[in-house]
């Protein structure tokens, strides 16, 4: 037995990436970028206010949280919903009592369902970024691109209509993309995405319809990923994200801002026993001398291209 | 997809003799050490696009696995600079798993780990491609390209094997003696080194680790930083206290796209500090517990493997 030579072939094994999304570079390189005010950690607060139709579509792929059990599955479909209705107004209130602005992932259908929501988001100064059109709207190559096109306008369009602004910023379900998605984002005007994991400061991406900014949205850091698949309590949560802003912080020092992306989801941090631990979280933040709480569109905007 | 790249099949692979734990020859690191330690860290590169295998997928995603790939892209642009700034602080010199193809995609992390000292073993052209359905000539291929891409690079002579992705043929460990490699990293029954049946010539298993990497604590266990550190010094301070009868080996095997994660490297500094501190280990490299191990122990265990049972 054998492979096809082939595979013993690398045409792409060359200096650089093995794409030409974006070019290599070492954080620790970089000029230093200086936040607002002097700080050295921005903590950006990336909210999921998400709407999961109680048939799933599976094209392409079924979103993380999303229905399991046969038809009609009342469970995950009403927990899913106390998020948005309980859990994301205890959020509000925790960011409110420390005074921080952040940004919240909006599906569409959240603003054509729930107006109400929004008008309060947009009250408390918060950013509204685009979360595609509902939980149905997963993006992975195999989607044509005329659909994903028509996905990206619809989701950009009805947030606008909504707030009255047009998003800046994007996020896919599960951070899945296409080949196609970089393009097609900057095609529709979005400033920023938030699905590449790769680094610790905002960075550009050139697609053939223009350059857009990457802020990576660590999946590590989530409250899905330490509370839900890795099974970690709250205050365990909570220590995690310390360490990661100590050591943030530290570095900042030496090396220019840092970035501290937490992206939080009503339906798990938002739930009664774990919403002290989250709100105890921000409060330590805000004490912290060299923290800075931005939204999406500031921490791109301070960043240096 | 294809359950059987290799036929015939066989139960016992024959690679070791069973070597009780008890009353061995008594090992003695230098320094007379009861425990070695090394770290290794996988400087990795993943291709977003690779062809299949047909014994293993790559992504469990259409390409491209935004999140797959990018997290792991975050250990040559991020975790590989924080992780090794904290093992220089602490006096650990990496024993490098290397995808020798990240010679050529980002030879600076290349470049900062020769300068660090850092010793090289291969890990395969890349993660993404495997040994699967390899034939003789084929994998044979992929171990002169390491040998000389690794060498080009940073004029090293590599000595040591971890297949690319755990992906074994039963040909292989034949052809690492064959072509000039001492030590594989490929088998798990020991936290010792000892002999490997080969053809040919002489190849040793160096104790590397799945139960203690990086990976397999937090994707596997699902560890929490400061639980993955506190396993990590319990680890070591069974092996320490086991080393003083017959020398021990831990390894760290880390990949810096998870233990350079913010939250995650403090923590694991402060293990680095603990084991640099207790003054019992022998912090080394792979490359030099092989070379020890090869002129003081190998020819002892040898004979004692031939000691009928019952003596």
């Amino acid at each position: 037995m054998s492979l096809d030579p082939s595979y013993l072939e690398y045409p792409r094994r060359r200096r650089g990436m093995d794409h030409d999304l974006y070019p290599w570079s070492n954080l620790f390189d970089r000029p230093a970028v200086s936040w607002p005010g002097g700080k050295g950690v921005a903590v950006c607060v990336v909210i999921s206010l998400e709407w999961f139709p109680l048939t799933p579509a599976d094209k392409p792929f079924r979103a993380p949280g999303h229905m399991q059990t046969p038809f009609p599955d009342y469970r995950h479909y009403t927990s899913r919903d106390y998020g948005t209705r309980v859990g994301f107004y205890r959020l509000l209130d925790a960011f409110a009592a420390v005074g921080a602005k952040v940004s919240v992932a909006v599906n569409a259908a959240i603003a054509q369902r729930y107006p109400a929501v929004i008008s309060e988001i947009i009250a408390a100064g918060h950013e509204i970024i685009a979360h595609s059109t509902d939980m149905n709207g997963t993006i992975a190559t195999g989607l044509e691109e005329e659909a994903e096109r028509a996905l990206i306008g619809t989701a950009l369009d009805v947030l606008e209509q909504a707030t009255g602004t047009r998003p800046a910023g994007w996020l896919s379900i599960a951070r899945s993309q296409s080949w196609n998605t970089p393009r097609l984002l900057a095609e529709a005007g979005v400033r920023y995405m938030c699905d590449w994991v790769n680094d610790d400061l905002p960075y550009a991406m050139r697609t053939a319809a223009g350059d857009i900014m990457n802020l990576p949205l660590s999946h590590e850091l989530s409250d899905r990923q330490i509370v839900n698949v890795l099974q970690q309590s709250a205050d365990s949560y909570v220590r995690q994200i310390q360490d990661a802003y100590a050591w943030l912080d530290q570095e900042s020092r030496t090396y220019g801002g840092r970035l501290l992306p937490l992206q939080v989801t009503p339906y798990i941090l938002g739930l009664p026993y774990r919403i002290d631990a989250f709100d105890g979280l921000l409060r330590w933040l805000k004490d912290q001398d060299n923290a800075w709480f931005a939204t999406g569109s500031e921490v791109v905007g301070a960043t240096p291209r | 997809m294809d359950k059987t790249p290799q036929t015939p099949l066989v139960n016992d692979p024959g690679l070791y003799d069973f070597r009780p734990y008890r009353d061995r020859h008594p090992i003695r690191w230098p320094g007379d050490k009861p425990i070695a330690v090394w770290i290794s860290p996988n400087l990795e590169f993943y291709e977003i696009d690779p062809p299949a295998n047909p014994f293993r997928k790559s992504w469990t995603k259409p390409h491209p696995d935004v999140v797959g790939y990018s997290h792991r892209d975050y250990a040559n642009r991020v975790g590989h600079w924080r992780m090794a700034e904290v093992m220089e602080r602490h006096g650990f010199t990496g024993t490098v798993s290397l995808s020798v193809a990240l010679c050529q995609h980002h030879p600076e992390v290349v470049e900062n780990a020769n300068a660090l000292g850092w010793e090289f073993f291969s890990h395969g052209i890349y993660n993404t491609r495997y040994t699967y359905g390899m034939d003789e000539a084929q994998e044979r291929a992929i171990m002169e390209d390491s040998v000389r891409t690794v060498r080009e690079a940073t004029g090293q002579r590599i000595r040591g094997w971890l297949a690319p992705a755990l992906t074994h043929t039963t040909r292989t460990m034949d052809l690492l003696a064959e072509m000039g490699f001492t030590y594989t990293c490929d088998l798990y029954h020991d936290d010792q080194p000892g002999p490997v049946h080969v053809a040919r010539g002489r190849l040793i298993s160096m104790p590397y680790s799945l139960e203690v990497n990086d990976h397999y604590g937090f994707a596997v266990y699902n560890m929490s930083p400061r639980e993955y550190a506190d396993t990590l010094i319990r680890q070591y301070e069974r092996l320490a206290r086991e080393g003083e009868a017959s020398g021990t080996v831990m390894c760290i095997p880390l990949h810096s796209y998870l233990i350079g994660q913010p939250h995650r490297i403090g923590p694991f500094e402060e293990v680095l500090r603990h084991i640099a501190a207790d003054g019992r280990a022998w912090i080394t490299r792979a490359g030099d517990i092989a070379q020890h191990f090869l002129a003081h122990d190998y020819d002892a265990v040898t004979a004692e493997t031939a000691r009928p049972a019952a003596e």
